[in-house]
Formats: C-alpha cells, structure tokens, sequence
C-alpha cells in the first residue's frame, strides 16, 4: 500500500474535494492520487507544478518569501496546494461546494505529516 | 519553425506556445523530417532524427523480447534541459516527437501538451496522397526541396 494513501484518503474526505494528489514540483509529474474518476491527474498535476514554480519565484522577488498556500479558483472549482518537503506538492482540487477552509486546514497537517 | 507539411503548422505552433519548448523535432518512424522548431544547422537535424529513430525502433524491439506492448516515451531529465521521445499514430503512418525543453517548463506539462498536439495532428492529417515509385532523378530533387522547407536555403 503506498505509505500516502492514508493522508491523501483524509484529505479527500473533506466535503466537495474531488481529489488529493502528491506531485513532484519540479517535473509536475503525479507521486500518488487518490482522485475521482472524472479528474484528469496528470492535467491538474501540471497545472499545480507550473503555478507553484512561477508564484514562488514572483513571491521571491516581492520579498513575501516562499508561498505556503496556493489557492486558484475557477469557475467550476477550485485548486489547493501546499509544499510538503523539498520537492514534493500535496494538491486537492475540489468543486464549487469545497469547504475551501477545512480543505486548506487538512492539506497543510497532510504536508506536516509528509515532511 | 519550419514544416514539411502546411498542415502541421498550426498545432505545432499552439504546442510550443503552450509547451514553452526549446526545441521540437518531428519525425516518422524511419528517421525522415516532418517539422524542426529551433535548430539551426541541417547536419544537427538530420542527426538528431536519424538518432531519435534509431531509440524508437530499439526500445520498440526490447518491448517485443519482453513480450509487452511498445514503450510510448522515453524521458531523459539533464541538469538544465530534459528531453522526451515519443511515438504517436497519425492517418500517415507512426510518427516521433523529440521535444527538448529547460527550466522554465516542466515535463509533466510537456507531456500534457504533447498529448493534445498528437490529438490535434490525428485530427488534422489530410488522407495520404498516392505516390508513384521514387525514381532517381526525382529523388535529388525532393530532397533538395525538404532541406529547402526546412532550413530556409
């Protein structure tokens, strides 16, 4: 059993969350899922890599240091991701009934957990 | 960019926009150039394509003494640019990407966009147009025209 699964399942469990998922920063590559079937892993995976990779330089430059969280918003839903650990990104994509507060709070313990 | 086929233009042009890839070489499966984005000498082409079919039908034959289907891409990942190898199907026959790409990219999203051009390729190929026997003195004379297209000169 991949030792993520308990802490992606947790997160998951939050209500509206479609997925969580465990992401290599630097290649935007999918570590572990545990995602609905309908979300396209590998697209949301990217997406999470490259913001991550671009905020951190932006924040860099305006002296806020390095993002903690990473919250984007979409008409149909919404995109978590918090770093856990030098390389890694624990992401949950959730949909418009996201309890974005609780989601946000069980990513950042997940990432704890994952360090 | 230069292309062989008008065709190939647009979703190429979308990729590297998308992909932000440094170079894009594409190929078929027996090492002839389709399209090159971002080299600058024809030797370097014609290498790197005759080199990137050349892994494509080894690792195609390692797949086979397995006994498994064949391999979709092979990535190699360098200190400062990666590169991803991989075959695809169009209405002309297999083809090959070599897309080489730094930093300021990531291969999960080159993967991503590669996919949605190869969709885009299958969907756009025009039927193949009937050829006749490739007769020796037309044969110069075609090739003569894909360095032409490819490089300019």
């Amino acid at each position: 059993m991949n030792p993520h699964a308990s802490v992606l399942k947790r997160v998951s469990a939050v209500r509206g969350v479609r997925g969580a998922m465990l992401v290599s920063a630097p290649d935007g590559l999918v570590v572990a899922e545990a995602l609905m079937d309908d979300v396209d892993g590998r697209a949301i995976a990217a997406l999470a890599a490259a913001l991550a990779a671009r905020l951190r330089r932006a924040a860099g430059s305006a002296g806020l240091g390095s993002p903690c969280v990473i919250h984007l918003r979409g008409e149909a839903g919404a995109l978590l991701a918090v770093p856990a650990g030098e390389e890694l990104l624990l992401v949950a994509v959730g949909d418009r009934e996201t309890n974005l507060g609780l989601a946000r709070l069980e990513l950042l313990e997940a990432a704890r957990s994952i360090r | 960019m230069r292309v062989l086929e008008s065709w190939v233009s647009d979703p190429l042009s979308r990729f590297l926009t998308e992909s932000a890839a440094r170079v894009v070489l594409l190929m078929t499966s027996s090492g002839q150039v389709v399209a090159q984005h971002g080299f600058t000498r024809s030797v370097d082409v014609m290498s790197a394509a005759a080199l990137g079919a050349g892994i494509m039908a080894s690792t195609g034959e390692i797949a086979r003494i397995m006994g498994s289907p064949r391999f979709g891409a092979l990535v190699h990942q360098g200190s400062d640019q990666g590169m991803l190898l991989a075959g695809f199907d169009t209405p002309r026959g297999r083809w090959i990407g070599l897309v080489v790409y730094g930093p300021e990219t990531s291969l999960g999203l080159v993967q991503l966009f590669f996919q949605q051009f190869t969709d885009e390729i299958a969907a756009a190929a025009p039927p193949e147009e009937s050829r006749g026997p490739v007769l020796a003195e037309n044969f110069e004379h075609e090739l003569n025209a894909s360095l032409r297209a490819l490089f300019g000169r």
